[in-house]
């Protein structure tokens, strides 16, 4: 507080405004005013399409049915197909994210001296960094032919080459989450596991991961989430046959293929397919927004905080 | 396809709304996206030789197409089928009037994998097996006793396609009536890599997509009981390519034909149709075809 003792006016207070303060504080908030308005923008352009179509499908329908044929004569709407194509590709994905990506971390937190990190970190960024499209290709044009030569049949539209790669896309996203919550463990709870004589795996596997599992968890979540929403691989490795089917050598069509592949073509605004795309969204966003909740509910739940 | 129709309606709006202030250089096309590689072909080479005309070409699909037509948004619209009575109807309500030009053909292609030996030709009959709703046919020995016991993978064009309804339609006996478990794609690239990577698939799309991935697929030969006939421009122009081969139209409004501007492109796109039809890949409409288009065009600009 200012001296009142003394003739100077010598304070801390700014002796006026400073409208520059204010107007980074308003551009600032507008840069963070940008995601909410645009989430609720998005809700709100996909709940009127949505709510038409289930004023004109019974939400039983949807939800429990298991024929997906609506851009067909006499078309059916049961979602189940795509929810369970969603769901098996995602599960492959997770199986090569989830293993590879923690392991990397681990490595990466642990193990690895700087020399071999400083190689190792930019080549996950270049996986990142990689588009999806080109992913897609890859699992179409190589991936696919790859796992027909090694002798595994499966048809040129495949769940598990689209599982696979995508898994591959979510390692850096696993891999560099994961490694941001173990590097945050205090270096005092490794240096008191050496001490008792622990090895270096007795401290990684036993120290820091517990006490970075809600970071860990979170990345998890994440990869799941993002699994889940990815539309271009799936649309040109995994085709779209919407199937119901745990048989990772032939084609199922996930909910975001639909959507992309519905939108390609000509389907006339207003019409019952058209609105059958802002169903398959919404219910997508459901989940997504599920997930998250999930995730953060998790994070709090393991969280360990330390000082 | 999504964007290219966004682009063309914000030309459409933009050209609907400069318009009327007089310039009225911009020709309107919208419609099946068979056809609409060939309108836009014509109008490129139109476009070098006549500037300061633009033709956007839309492609809403025929019916899509038709109904922007028919409620006069458009002047000229594509169609890979001919105008269907209700739509005629919908044109006469508007009082749109219209003149239907057959431009070019297209020889709808049967497809298989190159590995396939044994279906170098197929019956009619064999075909509305395999496609009928609900059909059963599971693997080739099912479509016939000889053929071996290989899984068959059905792809084939989406439901907005105007192949789509022309094959049903033939095929099948009625349009949009189709068996649902098979890769549907709108892009006729998905149905190549899907035929060329899998043994015992096969596809149907316009003969130009077969032309341009010959190295990767392999046409089969249809038997309308009539023997085999495979296609090939030859045999669509002649008729003989029964019952998959189909002539493409442009139907223009009457009234948007007194403008010079759109006058002129049809009797370029007619003049130079056979040349127009080779750039873009298609078959070219027949010589009796074209004196019909003529005569027609004629007609109804002389109105």
């Amino acid at each position: 507080m200012a001296v009142h003792d003394s003739a100077a006016p010598l304070t801390l207070r700014a002796p006026r405004r400073r409208y520059s303060e204010d107007i980074v504080r308003i551009v600032l908030l507008m840069a963070a005013f940008v995601s909410v308005v645009t989430t609720f923008a998005i809700i709100i352009s996909l709940l009127r399409p949505a709510i038409e179509f289930f004023t004109e499908i019974s939400p039983w329908e949807f939800f429990a049915g298991t024929t997906w044929t609506p851009l067909f004569l006499e078309g059916e709407f049961g979602v189940v197909p795509l929810l369970v194509g969603t769901l098996v590709i995602t599960f492959w994905a997770c199986l090569v994210a989830i293993p590879c990506g923690l392991g990397t971390a681990i490595f990466l937190s642990e193990y690895a001296n700087p020399r071999v990190r400083a190689v190792l970190k930019p080549v996950l960024e270049v996986l990142a960094g990689i588009p999806t499209i080109v992913y897609g290709y890859f699992a179409l044009t190589f991936f696919t032919p790859f796992l027909r030569d090694i002798g595994v049949q499966v048809e040129i539209f495949n769940v598990l080459a689209a599982g696979l790669v995508m898994g591959v896309m979510l390692i850096p996203l696993v891999a560099s989450l994961s490694e941001d919550a173990m590097f945050a463990v205090p270096n005092e709870l490794r240096d008191g596991g050496y001490a008792l004589g622990a090895t270096r795996r007795q401290v990684a596997t036993r120290i820091v991961v517990p006490a970075a599992t809600s970071g860990i968890v979170a990345s998890f979540v994440l990869a799941i989430s993002r699994g889940i929403g990815e539309t271009m691989i799936v649309l040109i490795a995994a085709g779209q046959l919407a199937q119901i089917s745990a048989d990772p050598r032939v084609s199922l069509e996930t909910m975001t293929a639909f959507i992309g592949a519905t939108a390609q073509g000509d389907v006339p605004t207003g019409s019952i397919e058209y609105k059958t795309i802002f169903a398959v969204g919404l219910a997508l966003f459901v989940i997504t927004l599920a997930m998250n909740i999930v995730s953060i509910r998790l994070v709090r739940r393991f969280r360990e905080v330390y000082e | 396809m999504r964007t290219a129709l966004v682009i063309g309606l914000l030309a459409a709006v933009l050209a609907s709304g400069c318009g009327g202030g007089g310039g009225g250089q911009t020709i309107l096309a919208d419609g099946s996206s068979t056809v609409g590689p060939f309108t836009t072909r014509a109008a490129e080479s139109f476009k070098q030789e006549n500037s300061g005309v633009d033709v956007t070409v839309g492609i809403s699909g025929t019916g899509g197409g038709f109904e922007r037509f028919c409620a006069g948004e458009t002047d000229l619209s594509n169609a890979s089928r001919p105008i269907e009575e209700d739509e005629q109807q919908l044109c006469a309500d508007a009082g749109v009037e219209y003149v239907e030009l057959p431009v070019a053909n297209d020889a709808l292609t049967v497809v298989v994998n190159p590995a396939n030996d044994w279906a170098t030709c197929l019956t009619v009959e064999q075909l509305r097996s395999i496609w009928e709703p609900r059909s059963t046919v599971k693997s080739w020995r099912d479509v016939d006793a000889s053929f071996p016991n290989e899984p068959l993978r059905l792809y084939g064009p989406g439901t907005d396609s105007g192949t789509f309804d022309y094959f049903t339609g033939e095929i099948v006996g009625e349009e949009g009536e189709s068996r649902t478990d098979y890769q549907a794609s709108e892009d006729d690239n998905v149905i190549v890599e899907g035929v060329s990577g899998d043994n015992g698939a096969l596809g149907y799309f316009g003969f130009s997509y077969y032309e341009g991935n010959q190295d990767r697929v392999k046409a089969v030969e249809v038997d309308d009981g009539s023997g085999c006939i495979a296609p090939s421009a030859q045999a669509a122009q002649d008729g003989t390519y029964t019952p998959l081969s189909r002539p493409l139209f442009v139907y223009a409004k009457t009234s948007s034909l007194q403008r010079s501007e759109v006058a002129e492109f049809l009797r370029y796109m007619l003049d130079n149709g056979a040349e127009i039809a080779e750039q873009a890949q298609f078959v070219p409409a027949t010589s009796e075809q074209l004196t019909d288009a003529n005569a027609r065009l004629d007609a109804a600009i002389g109105q």
